[in-house]
Protein backbone atom coordinates (compact mmCIF):
# COMPACT_ATOMS: atom_id res chain seq x y z
CA UNK A 1 0.00 0.00 0.00
CA UNK A 2 2.52 2.53 1.29
CA UNK A 3 4.76 1.76 -2.02
CA UNK A 4 1.72 2.34 -4.24
CA UNK A 5 0.75 5.46 -3.01
CA UNK A 6 5.04 6.04 -3.34
CA UNK A 7 5.15 5.29 -6.79
CA UNK A 8 2.40 7.50 -7.71
CA UNK A 9 3.97 10.28 -5.85
CA UNK A 10 7.59 9.44 -7.98
CA UNK A 11 5.24 9.43 -11.02
CA UNK A 12 3.50 12.68 -10.64
CA UNK A 13 6.84 14.03 -9.47
CA UNK A 14 8.49 12.65 -12.47
CA UNK A 15 5.52 14.02 -15.04
CA UNK A 16 5.81 17.35 -13.26
CA UNK A 17 9.86 17.56 -13.93
CA UNK A 18 8.91 16.80 -18.29
CA UNK A 19 5.79 19.56 -18.30
CA UNK A 20 8.48 21.89 -16.82
CA UNK A 21 10.60 21.44 -19.32
CA UNK A 22 7.89 21.86 -22.13
CA UNK A 23 7.10 24.84 -20.13
CA UNK A 24 10.49 26.27 -20.13
CA UNK A 25 11.26 25.67 -23.78
CA UNK A 26 7.69 27.38 -24.54
CA UNK A 27 8.85 30.29 -22.21
CA UNK A 28 12.02 30.72 -24.01
CA UNK A 29 9.96 30.55 -27.55
CA UNK A 30 7.68 33.12 -25.93
CA UNK A 31 10.28 35.50 -24.27
CA UNK A 32 12.18 35.76 -28.02
CA UNK A 33 9.33 36.56 -30.13
CA UNK A 34 7.81 38.49 -27.95
CA UNK A 35 11.13 40.92 -27.08
CA UNK A 36 11.55 41.06 -31.08
CA UNK A 37 7.78 41.68 -31.81
CA UNK A 38 7.53 44.63 -29.27
CA UNK A 39 10.50 46.54 -29.71
CA UNK A 40 10.54 45.58 -33.50
CA UNK A 41 7.23 46.50 -33.97
CA UNK A 42 8.09 50.16 -33.03
CA UNK A 43 10.47 50.67 -35.74
CA UNK A 44 8.89 49.07 -38.11
CA UNK A 45 6.87 51.85 -40.65
CA UNK A 46 6.08 51.96 -44.50
CA UNK A 47 9.22 54.20 -44.73
CA UNK A 48 11.49 51.69 -42.91
CA UNK A 49 9.95 48.59 -45.39
CA UNK A 50 10.19 51.44 -48.23
CA UNK A 51 13.51 53.59 -47.90
CA UNK A 52 17.00 53.17 -48.24
CA UNK A 53 19.29 53.77 -44.98
CA UNK A 54 20.19 57.26 -44.59
CA UNK A 55 23.07 59.22 -42.55
CA UNK A 56 25.47 56.71 -41.90
CA UNK A 57 22.66 53.97 -41.25
CA UNK A 58 21.06 55.24 -38.52
CA UNK A 59 17.70 56.29 -40.05
CA UNK A 60 15.69 55.35 -43.05
CA UNK A 61 15.15 52.09 -43.76
CA UNK A 62 16.14 48.43 -45.15
CA UNK A 63 14.45 48.20 -48.63
CA UNK A 64 17.27 47.48 -50.27
CA UNK A 65 18.13 44.69 -47.85
CA UNK A 66 14.89 43.55 -48.66
CA UNK A 67 15.38 43.21 -52.42
CA UNK A 68 19.00 41.73 -52.10
CA UNK A 69 17.47 38.72 -50.16
CA UNK A 70 14.85 38.48 -52.84
CA UNK A 71 17.33 38.40 -55.24
CA UNK A 72 19.33 36.10 -54.10
CA UNK A 73 16.98 33.65 -52.59
CA UNK A 74 15.69 33.44 -56.36
CA UNK A 75 19.02 32.47 -57.30
CA UNK A 76 18.84 29.80 -54.88
CA UNK A 77 15.63 28.73 -56.00
CA UNK A 78 16.64 28.41 -59.47
CA UNK A 79 19.43 26.15 -58.74
CA UNK A 80 18.59 24.34 -56.01
CA UNK A 81 14.69 23.57 -57.20
CA UNK A 82 15.28 21.69 -59.85
CA UNK A 83 18.50 19.90 -59.94
CA UNK A 84 17.10 18.93 -56.73
CA UNK A 85 14.24 17.49 -57.18
CA UNK A 86 15.52 15.88 -60.54
CA UNK A 87 18.34 14.09 -58.67
CA UNK A 88 16.02 13.07 -55.83
CA UNK A 89 13.87 11.69 -58.83
CA UNK A 90 16.90 9.99 -60.71
CA UNK A 91 18.01 8.37 -57.21
CA UNK A 92 14.59 7.38 -56.07
CA UNK A 93 12.83 5.98 -59.08
CA UNK A 94 15.81 5.50 -61.93
CA UNK A 95 18.37 4.24 -59.54
CA UNK A 96 19.02 0.38 -59.54
CA UNK A 97 19.43 0.06 -55.28
CA UNK A 98 23.07 -0.64 -55.25
CA UNK A 99 26.15 -0.13 -52.80
CA UNK A 100 26.53 3.13 -55.15
CA UNK A 101 23.46 4.50 -54.45
CA UNK A 102 23.69 3.77 -51.10
CA UNK A 103 26.58 5.93 -50.50
CA UNK A 104 25.20 8.72 -53.07
CA UNK A 105 22.38 9.30 -50.18
CA UNK A 106 24.96 8.75 -47.34
CA UNK A 107 27.04 11.24 -48.59
CA UNK A 108 23.77 13.57 -49.46
CA UNK A 109 22.47 13.17 -46.10
CA UNK A 110 25.63 14.11 -44.31
CA UNK A 111 26.07 17.07 -46.63
CA UNK A 112 23.30 18.69 -45.31
CA UNK A 113 24.94 18.82 -41.98
CA UNK A 114 27.82 20.69 -43.00
CA UNK A 115 28.58 23.85 -41.68
CA UNK A 116 27.00 26.70 -43.33
CA UNK A 117 30.54 28.68 -42.85
CA UNK A 118 32.30 26.01 -44.64
CA UNK A 119 29.98 26.17 -48.30
CA UNK A 120 30.66 30.16 -47.41
CA UNK A 121 34.40 29.08 -47.87
CA UNK A 122 33.42 26.38 -51.02
CA UNK A 123 31.92 29.65 -52.61
CA UNK A 124 34.56 32.03 -52.34
CA UNK A 125 37.10 29.48 -53.90
CA UNK A 126 34.65 28.10 -56.49
CA UNK A 127 32.84 31.10 -57.70
CA UNK A 128 34.14 33.71 -56.92
CA UNK A 129 37.65 33.08 -57.74
CA UNK A 130 37.40 29.93 -59.98
CA UNK A 131 34.26 31.07 -61.83
CA UNK A 132 35.69 34.95 -61.59
CA UNK A 133 31.86 35.95 -60.60
CA UNK A 134 33.33 38.36 -57.98
CA UNK A 135 31.54 39.22 -54.74
CA UNK A 136 27.79 38.99 -56.57
CA UNK A 137 24.60 37.83 -56.07
CA UNK A 138 25.37 35.43 -58.43
CA UNK A 139 28.05 34.43 -56.60
CA UNK A 140 26.00 34.04 -53.75
CA UNK A 141 22.86 32.77 -54.93
CA UNK A 142 24.57 29.71 -55.88
CA UNK A 143 26.49 29.06 -52.79
CA UNK A 144 23.45 29.12 -50.98
CA UNK A 145 22.06 26.95 -53.83
CA UNK A 146 24.55 24.31 -52.97
CA UNK A 147 23.70 24.34 -49.16
CA UNK A 148 20.06 23.87 -49.85
CA UNK A 149 20.89 21.16 -52.85
CA UNK A 150 20.94 18.26 -49.75
CA UNK A 151 18.07 19.64 -48.13
CA UNK A 152 15.70 20.12 -51.17
CA UNK A 153 17.06 16.43 -52.36
CA UNK A 154 16.11 14.63 -49.29
CA UNK A 155 12.97 16.52 -48.80
CA UNK A 156 11.76 15.84 -52.51
CA UNK A 157 13.11 12.15 -52.05
CA UNK A 158 10.58 11.81 -48.55
CA UNK A 159 7.85 12.86 -50.87
CA UNK A 160 8.27 10.38 -53.57
CA UNK A 161 8.62 7.84 -50.82
CA UNK A 162 4.90 8.25 -49.79
CA UNK A 163 4.08 7.44 -52.81
CA UNK A 164 2.39 3.78 -52.85
CA UNK A 165 4.53 1.23 -55.00
CA UNK A 166 0.62 0.51 -56.42
CA UNK A 167 0.90 3.54 -58.49
CA UNK A 168 3.75 2.71 -60.56
CA UNK A 169 2.44 -0.86 -60.67
CA UNK A 170 -0.83 0.30 -62.25
CA UNK A 171 0.57 2.56 -64.77
CA UNK A 172 2.69 -0.34 -65.64
CA UNK A 173 0.63 -2.37 -65.85
CA UNK A 174 -1.59 -0.76 -68.87
CA UNK A 175 1.83 -0.37 -70.59
CA UNK A 176 3.26 2.80 -69.68
CA UNK A 177 6.89 3.59 -69.81
CA UNK A 178 9.05 4.49 -66.48
CA UNK A 179 8.85 8.42 -67.40
CA UNK A 180 5.05 8.12 -68.37
CA UNK A 181 4.42 6.18 -65.56
CA UNK A 182 6.19 9.10 -63.60
CA UNK A 183 4.51 11.60 -64.95
CA UNK A 184 1.15 10.96 -64.79
CA UNK A 185 0.80 8.86 -62.04
CA UNK A 186 3.78 9.54 -59.18
CA UNK A 187 4.48 13.04 -59.47
CA UNK A 188 1.19 14.70 -59.23
CA UNK A 189 0.60 13.26 -56.19
CA UNK A 190 4.42 13.86 -55.00
CA UNK A 191 4.81 17.51 -56.16
CA UNK A 192 3.10 19.25 -53.18
CA UNK A 193 5.27 17.51 -50.37
CA UNK A 194 8.31 18.12 -52.83
CA UNK A 195 7.55 22.05 -52.74
CA UNK A 196 6.69 21.92 -48.81
CA UNK A 197 10.34 20.29 -48.52
CA UNK A 198 11.86 23.07 -50.82
CA UNK A 199 10.49 26.43 -49.75
CA UNK A 200 11.54 25.12 -46.44
CA UNK A 201 15.11 24.45 -47.50
CA UNK A 202 14.37 28.18 -48.93
CA UNK A 203 13.46 29.75 -46.06
CA UNK A 204 16.49 28.65 -44.12
CA UNK A 205 18.93 29.81 -47.00
CA UNK A 206 16.90 33.10 -46.83
CA UNK A 207 18.12 33.55 -43.49
CA UNK A 208 21.77 32.47 -43.76
CA UNK A 209 24.53 34.81 -42.81
CA UNK A 210 27.70 32.94 -43.45
CA UNK A 211 27.56 31.66 -46.62
CA UNK A 212 27.12 35.06 -48.23
CA UNK A 213 29.56 37.20 -45.65
CA UNK A 214 32.51 36.72 -48.39
CA UNK A 215 30.66 36.18 -51.40
CA UNK A 216 28.48 39.06 -51.96
CA UNK A 217 27.12 40.69 -49.31
CA UNK A 218 27.96 44.05 -48.95
CA UNK A 219 27.78 46.48 -45.65
CA UNK A 220 26.17 49.29 -47.77
CA UNK A 221 25.01 50.13 -51.04
CA UNK A 222 23.39 53.69 -51.66
CA UNK A 223 21.70 52.00 -54.77
CA UNK A 224 19.92 48.54 -55.56
CA UNK A 225 22.02 46.65 -57.61
CA UNK A 226 21.28 47.18 -61.01
CA UNK A 227 22.63 43.33 -62.61
CA UNK A 228 23.22 39.80 -60.77
CA UNK A 229 26.91 40.50 -60.71
CA UNK A 230 26.80 43.41 -58.41
CA UNK A 231 27.21 43.18 -55.11
CA UNK A 232 23.99 43.26 -52.46
CA UNK A 233 22.28 44.21 -48.90
CA UNK A 234 20.80 41.38 -47.63
CA UNK A 235 18.36 41.11 -44.23
CA UNK A 236 20.53 38.69 -42.33
CA UNK A 237 23.98 40.53 -43.28
CA UNK A 238 22.36 44.33 -42.16
CA UNK A 239 21.01 42.74 -38.70
CA UNK A 240 24.59 41.86 -38.16
CA UNK A 241 25.91 44.67 -39.15
CA UNK A 242 23.15 46.99 -37.20
CA UNK A 243 23.58 44.37 -33.98
CA UNK A 244 27.80 44.36 -33.76
CA UNK A 245 29.35 46.34 -36.24
CA UNK A 246 28.25 49.89 -36.29
CA UNK A 247 29.84 52.97 -35.04
CA UNK A 248 26.36 53.96 -32.95
CA UNK A 249 25.45 50.61 -32.37
CA UNK A 250 22.89 52.01 -29.01
CA UNK A 251 21.61 54.49 -31.58
CA UNK A 252 20.74 52.06 -34.66
CA UNK A 253 19.22 49.22 -31.82
CA UNK A 254 15.26 50.19 -32.99
CA UNK A 255 16.60 49.86 -36.10
CA UNK A 256 18.33 45.94 -35.52
CA UNK A 257 14.88 45.21 -33.65
CA UNK A 258 13.14 45.94 -36.89
CA UNK A 259 15.71 44.13 -39.10
CA UNK A 260 14.92 41.48 -36.77
CA UNK A 261 11.26 41.51 -36.93
CA UNK A 262 11.21 41.94 -40.67
CA UNK A 263 13.79 38.81 -40.90
CA UNK A 264 11.74 36.41 -38.97
CA UNK A 265 8.43 37.61 -40.24
CA UNK A 266 9.81 36.48 -44.03
CA UNK A 267 11.20 33.38 -43.28
CA UNK A 268 8.43 32.44 -40.72
CA UNK A 269 5.97 33.52 -43.24
CA UNK A 270 7.87 31.56 -45.85
CA UNK A 271 7.79 28.48 -43.47
CA UNK A 272 3.61 28.68 -43.04
CA UNK A 273 3.59 29.42 -46.61
CA UNK A 274 4.92 26.20 -47.54
CA UNK A 275 2.44 24.27 -45.09
CA UNK A 276 -0.71 26.18 -46.83
CA UNK A 277 0.66 25.32 -50.12
CA UNK A 278 0.67 21.69 -49.39
CA UNK A 279 -3.11 21.73 -47.71
CA UNK A 280 -4.09 23.43 -50.62
CA UNK A 281 -2.77 21.76 -53.15
CA UNK A 282 -3.33 18.21 -51.50
CA UNK A 283 -7.05 19.17 -51.45
CA UNK A 284 -7.05 20.63 -54.38
CA UNK A 285 -6.59 16.18 -55.75
CA UNK A 286 -9.51 14.65 -54.29
CA UNK B 1 8.59 3.49 -85.63
CA UNK B 2 6.56 5.09 -82.91
CA UNK B 3 8.03 2.36 -81.05
CA UNK B 4 11.53 4.03 -81.09
CA UNK B 5 11.07 6.97 -81.06
CA UNK B 6 8.99 6.52 -78.01
CA UNK B 7 12.40 4.35 -76.24
CA UNK B 8 14.32 7.20 -77.51
CA UNK B 9 12.33 9.36 -75.75
CA UNK B 10 12.55 7.38 -72.67
CA UNK B 11 16.30 7.00 -73.08
CA UNK B 12 16.75 10.60 -73.14
CA UNK B 13 14.86 11.59 -69.58
CA UNK B 14 16.57 8.63 -68.18
CA UNK B 15 19.86 10.16 -68.88
CA UNK B 16 18.49 13.64 -67.81
CA UNK B 17 17.57 12.56 -64.51
CA UNK B 18 20.36 10.53 -63.67
CA UNK B 19 23.05 13.08 -65.09
CA UNK B 20 21.11 15.76 -62.52
CA UNK B 21 21.58 12.99 -59.89
CA UNK B 22 25.61 12.83 -60.47
CA UNK B 23 25.95 16.52 -61.20
CA UNK B 24 24.83 17.24 -57.37
CA UNK B 25 26.48 14.77 -56.28
CA UNK B 26 29.89 15.54 -57.87
CA UNK B 27 29.20 19.33 -56.72
CA UNK B 28 28.53 18.55 -53.35
CA UNK B 29 31.85 16.21 -53.08
CA UNK B 30 33.60 18.91 -54.73
CA UNK B 31 33.41 20.85 -51.56
CA UNK B 32 35.16 18.22 -49.78
CA UNK B 33 38.62 18.36 -52.64
CA UNK B 34 38.06 22.24 -52.95
CA UNK B 35 38.91 22.67 -49.46
CA UNK B 36 41.68 20.10 -49.54
CA UNK B 37 43.48 21.59 -52.32
CA UNK B 38 42.83 24.73 -50.85
CA UNK B 39 43.88 24.42 -47.46
CA UNK B 40 47.14 21.58 -48.21
CA UNK B 41 49.48 25.09 -49.21
CA UNK B 42 49.16 26.49 -45.44
CA UNK B 43 51.23 23.50 -44.44
CA UNK B 44 54.12 24.80 -46.92
CA UNK B 45 54.82 27.03 -44.27
CA UNK B 46 52.87 25.70 -40.79
CA UNK B 47 53.89 22.59 -39.40
CA UNK B 48 50.82 20.46 -38.88
CA UNK B 49 51.94 19.99 -35.33
CA UNK B 50 52.01 23.17 -34.40
CA UNK B 51 48.58 24.16 -36.39
CA UNK B 52 46.71 21.67 -34.36
CA UNK B 53 48.55 21.94 -31.07
CA UNK B 54 49.97 25.63 -30.43
CA UNK B 55 47.46 27.56 -28.59
CA UNK B 56 48.55 30.76 -30.28
CA UNK B 57 47.26 32.06 -33.41
CA UNK B 58 48.64 35.69 -34.60
CA UNK B 59 49.09 35.54 -38.30
CA UNK B 60 49.35 38.83 -38.48
CA UNK B 61 52.27 39.30 -35.88
CA UNK B 62 55.06 41.61 -37.23
CA UNK B 63 57.74 39.46 -35.89
CA UNK B 64 56.77 35.64 -35.98
CA UNK B 65 53.27 34.94 -37.46
CA UNK B 66 51.77 31.90 -35.26
CA UNK B 67 49.17 29.91 -36.58
CA UNK B 68 47.96 27.53 -33.47
CA UNK B 69 43.88 26.32 -33.88
CA UNK B 70 44.15 25.00 -30.29
CA UNK B 71 42.43 27.90 -28.34
CA UNK B 72 39.74 27.53 -31.35
CA UNK B 73 39.14 24.22 -30.99
CA UNK B 74 38.85 24.54 -26.99
CA UNK B 75 36.26 26.67 -27.50
CA UNK B 76 34.26 25.15 -29.88
CA UNK B 77 34.53 22.21 -27.84
CA UNK B 78 33.19 24.51 -24.83
CA UNK B 79 30.31 26.03 -26.12
CA UNK B 80 29.16 22.54 -27.90
CA UNK B 81 29.56 20.91 -24.27
CA UNK B 82 28.01 23.40 -22.23
CA UNK B 83 25.34 23.50 -25.35
CA UNK B 84 24.79 19.88 -25.57
CA UNK B 85 24.71 19.63 -21.35
CA UNK B 86 21.94 21.99 -21.24
CA UNK B 87 19.81 20.57 -24.65
CA UNK B 88 20.01 16.80 -24.03
CA UNK B 89 18.36 16.25 -20.81
CA UNK B 90 15.53 18.99 -21.74
CA UNK B 91 15.85 17.92 -25.52
CA UNK B 92 14.82 14.36 -23.95
CA UNK B 93 12.18 15.70 -21.26
CA UNK B 94 10.16 17.51 -23.55
CA UNK B 95 10.29 14.39 -25.89
CA UNK B 96 9.45 12.49 -23.37
CA UNK B 97 6.44 14.75 -22.42
CA UNK B 98 5.28 14.81 -25.95
CA UNK B 99 5.01 10.98 -26.53
CA UNK B 100 3.86 9.70 -23.33
CA UNK B 101 2.20 12.69 -21.45
CA UNK B 102 0.49 15.08 -23.55
CA UNK B 103 -2.66 14.85 -24.75
CA UNK B 104 -2.82 14.16 -28.97
CA UNK B 105 -4.31 17.13 -29.43
CA UNK B 106 -1.70 18.90 -27.01
CA UNK B 107 0.92 17.30 -29.19
CA UNK B 108 0.00 18.12 -32.46
CA UNK B 109 -0.12 21.83 -31.63
CA UNK B 110 3.09 22.49 -29.38
CA UNK B 111 4.75 20.01 -32.26
CA UNK B 112 4.81 22.57 -34.59
CA UNK B 113 5.27 25.26 -31.76
CA UNK B 114 8.38 23.69 -31.54
CA UNK B 115 9.42 23.68 -35.09
CA UNK B 116 8.86 27.71 -34.99
CA UNK B 117 12.29 27.89 -32.27
CA UNK B 118 13.76 25.43 -35.35
CA UNK B 119 12.90 27.99 -38.34
CA UNK B 120 13.83 31.30 -36.35
CA UNK B 121 17.24 32.36 -38.04
CA UNK B 122 20.90 32.27 -36.76
CA UNK B 123 21.66 35.71 -36.89
CA UNK B 124 18.51 36.62 -34.86
CA UNK B 125 19.08 34.56 -32.21
CA UNK B 126 22.63 36.25 -31.91
CA UNK B 127 21.30 38.99 -31.54
CA UNK B 128 19.14 37.97 -29.26
CA UNK B 129 22.09 36.45 -27.44
CA UNK B 130 24.01 40.54 -27.63
CA UNK B 131 20.61 42.17 -26.29
CA UNK B 132 18.40 39.73 -24.63
CA UNK B 133 20.58 36.39 -22.87
CA UNK B 134 23.68 38.26 -22.45
CA UNK B 135 22.45 41.13 -20.35
CA UNK B 136 20.71 38.01 -18.42
CA UNK B 137 23.57 36.02 -17.33
CA UNK B 138 25.87 39.05 -16.95
CA UNK B 139 23.54 39.49 -14.11
CA UNK B 140 23.10 36.22 -12.96
CA UNK B 141 26.95 35.84 -12.74
CA UNK B 142 28.06 39.25 -12.12
CA UNK B 143 30.42 39.49 -15.08
CA UNK B 144 30.85 42.52 -17.33
CA UNK B 145 29.21 42.13 -20.68
CA UNK B 146 27.86 38.30 -20.92
CA UNK B 147 29.44 37.97 -23.72
CA UNK B 148 31.43 34.58 -22.86
CA UNK B 149 31.33 30.78 -23.34
CA UNK B 150 28.17 30.25 -21.23
CA UNK B 151 25.99 32.72 -23.25
CA UNK B 152 26.89 31.28 -26.47
CA UNK B 153 26.12 27.59 -25.00
CA UNK B 154 22.55 28.64 -23.88
CA UNK B 155 21.68 30.13 -27.11
CA UNK B 156 23.32 26.67 -29.00
CA UNK B 157 21.15 24.13 -26.78
CA UNK B 158 18.47 26.31 -27.71
CA UNK B 159 18.84 25.72 -31.41
CA UNK B 160 19.95 22.24 -31.02
CA UNK B 161 16.19 21.62 -28.91
CA UNK B 162 14.48 21.10 -32.34
CA UNK B 163 16.59 18.85 -33.49
CA UNK B 164 17.05 16.70 -30.52
CA UNK B 165 13.17 17.00 -29.51
CA UNK B 166 11.96 15.74 -32.86
CA UNK B 167 14.02 12.97 -33.42
CA UNK B 168 13.95 11.36 -29.73
CA UNK B 169 10.28 11.40 -30.15
CA UNK B 170 10.24 9.49 -32.69
CA UNK B 171 12.24 6.95 -31.52
CA UNK B 172 10.37 7.04 -28.01
CA UNK B 173 6.92 6.62 -30.50
CA UNK B 174 8.70 3.83 -32.36
CA UNK B 175 9.20 1.91 -29.79
CA UNK B 176 6.78 -0.85 -29.96
CA UNK B 177 3.81 -1.01 -27.98
CA UNK B 178 3.89 -4.59 -26.60
CA UNK B 179 7.10 -3.89 -24.82
CA UNK B 180 5.65 -1.10 -22.98
CA UNK B 181 2.57 -3.08 -22.54
CA UNK B 182 4.22 -5.63 -21.39
CA UNK B 183 5.63 -3.33 -18.38
CA UNK B 184 2.50 -1.35 -17.34
CA UNK B 185 1.01 -5.63 -16.74
CA UNK B 186 3.66 -6.53 -14.39
CA UNK B 187 2.65 -3.81 -12.31
CA UNK B 188 5.23 -0.70 -13.76
CA UNK B 189 3.60 2.89 -13.32
CA UNK B 190 3.65 4.72 -16.75
CA UNK B 191 6.34 6.81 -15.61
CA UNK B 192 8.69 3.40 -14.32
CA UNK B 193 7.90 2.44 -17.48
CA UNK B 194 9.12 5.25 -19.47
CA UNK B 195 12.13 5.43 -17.27
CA UNK B 196 12.97 1.99 -17.56
CA UNK B 197 11.59 0.38 -20.72
CA UNK B 198 11.03 2.64 -23.70
CA UNK B 199 14.16 5.67 -23.15
CA UNK B 200 16.35 2.30 -23.10
CA UNK B 201 14.63 0.84 -25.73
CA UNK B 202 15.17 3.87 -28.04
CA UNK B 203 18.54 4.91 -26.59
CA UNK B 204 20.08 4.77 -30.34
CA UNK B 205 17.56 7.50 -31.55
CA UNK B 206 18.18 9.29 -28.46
CA UNK B 207 21.99 8.53 -29.32
CA UNK B 208 21.80 9.99 -32.90
CA UNK B 209 19.36 12.68 -32.16
CA UNK B 210 22.15 13.86 -29.59
CA UNK B 211 24.92 13.45 -32.21
CA UNK B 212 22.82 15.16 -34.83
CA UNK B 213 21.93 18.51 -33.00
CA UNK B 214 26.05 18.18 -31.53
CA UNK B 215 26.52 18.78 -35.18
CA UNK B 216 25.12 21.71 -35.82
CA UNK B 217 26.19 23.25 -32.86
CA UNK B 218 29.78 22.93 -33.66
CA UNK B 219 29.47 24.41 -37.28
CA UNK B 220 26.78 27.34 -35.87
CA UNK B 221 29.21 30.36 -36.92
CA UNK B 222 26.79 33.92 -36.70
CA UNK B 223 25.32 32.76 -33.03
CA UNK B 224 28.50 32.16 -31.67
CA UNK B 225 30.52 35.02 -33.68
CA UNK B 226 27.62 37.76 -31.55
CA UNK B 227 27.67 35.96 -28.52
CA UNK B 228 30.57 35.04 -27.16
CA UNK B 229 33.02 38.45 -27.01
CA UNK B 230 35.28 36.48 -29.83
CA UNK B 231 38.90 36.82 -27.36
CA UNK B 232 41.60 35.43 -29.10
CA UNK B 233 43.03 33.85 -25.57
CA UNK B 234 42.82 29.95 -24.79
CA UNK B 235 39.01 29.70 -22.45
CA UNK B 236 39.77 28.34 -19.16
CA UNK B 237 36.71 28.62 -18.00
CA UNK B 238 32.85 28.64 -19.13
CA UNK B 239 32.64 32.69 -18.16
CA UNK B 240 35.57 33.52 -20.08
CA UNK B 241 35.00 35.10 -24.22
CA UNK B 242 36.00 32.47 -26.60
CA UNK B 243 36.83 32.79 -30.34
CA UNK B 244 35.18 29.26 -31.39
CA UNK B 245 36.66 27.87 -35.05
CA UNK B 246 33.71 29.05 -37.14
CA UNK B 247 34.05 32.32 -35.81
CA UNK B 248 37.94 32.42 -36.03
CA UNK B 249 37.39 31.84 -40.34
CA UNK B 250 34.23 34.70 -40.49
CA UNK B 251 36.68 37.36 -38.27
CA UNK B 252 39.30 37.12 -40.51
CA UNK B 253 38.33 35.93 -44.15
CA UNK B 254 36.80 39.30 -44.97
CA UNK B 255 40.25 41.08 -44.33
CA UNK B 256 42.71 38.53 -45.23
CA UNK B 257 44.58 39.20 -48.74
CA UNK B 258 43.69 36.16 -50.96
CA UNK B 259 46.79 33.39 -51.77
CA UNK B 260 48.40 34.23 -48.33
CA UNK B 261 49.57 31.53 -46.02
CA UNK B 262 47.00 33.33 -43.66
CA UNK B 263 44.37 32.69 -46.25
CA UNK B 264 44.96 29.30 -47.08
CA UNK B 265 45.38 28.86 -43.43
CA UNK B 266 41.82 29.62 -42.66
CA UNK B 267 41.17 27.27 -45.42
CA UNK B 268 42.51 24.82 -43.34
CA UNK B 269 40.10 25.20 -40.55
CA UNK B 270 37.58 25.14 -42.25
CA UNK B 271 38.76 21.67 -43.68
CA UNK B 272 39.21 20.78 -39.71
CA UNK B 273 35.66 21.80 -39.06
CA UNK B 274 34.50 19.72 -41.77
CA UNK B 275 36.32 16.56 -41.06
CA UNK B 276 34.69 16.84 -37.20
CA UNK B 277 30.92 17.49 -38.50
CA UNK B 278 31.17 14.77 -40.84
CA UNK B 279 32.59 12.34 -38.52
CA UNK B 280 29.91 13.27 -36.02
CA UNK B 281 26.98 13.54 -38.59
CA UNK B 282 27.93 9.89 -39.90
CA UNK B 283 28.15 8.38 -36.82
CA UNK B 284 24.73 10.03 -35.85
CA UNK B 285 23.47 8.06 -39.60
CA UNK B 286 24.49 5.26 -38.80
CA UNK B 287 23.49 4.46 -35.53
CA UNK B 288 19.94 5.88 -36.68
CA UNK B 289 19.85 3.78 -39.91
CA UNK B 290 20.68 0.46 -37.96
CA UNK B 291 18.07 1.03 -35.37
CA UNK B 292 15.65 1.93 -38.26
CA UNK B 293 16.55 -1.34 -40.14
CA UNK B 294 15.94 -3.07 -36.97
CA UNK B 295 12.67 -1.60 -36.28
CA UNK B 296 11.22 -2.71 -39.27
Amino acid sequence: MKTAARKGLVQALGFLGLRAAMGLVLAVLALFLYDIGRKGGGAISWEFLSQAPRRGMTEGGIFPAIVGTFLVTLITAVLAVPLGMSAAIYLHEYAAPSRLTRLLRLSIRNLSGVPSIVYGLFGVILFVNLMRLGTSILAAGLTLGLMTLPWTITASEEALKTIPLSYREGAMALGATKWQTIRTNVLPYAVPGMLTGTVLGLARAAGETAPILFTGAAFYLPFLPKSLSDQFMALPYHLYIMATQHHAIQQVRPLAYGTALVLIALVLGLNMGAVVLRYRLRRKQR
Amino acid sequence: MKKKRRDLEEAAIRAFFSACGVLAVLALAGIFLTLLVTAVPAFREIKPAEFLLSKTWDPTSPEKAEYGILSMVMSTLMVTGGAMLLAVPIGIAVAAYLSDVAHWRVREILKPVVEILAGIPSVVIGFLGLVLVGPALAKVFHTGNGLNAVNGSVLLAIMALPTIISISEDSLNAVPRAISEASLALGGSRWQTLLRVKLPAGLSGVIAATMLGMGRAIGETMTVLMATGNARAFPHGLLDSVRTMTSGIAIELGEVPYYTTHYYALFAIGLVLFVITFAVNLVADVVLRRYQEREQ
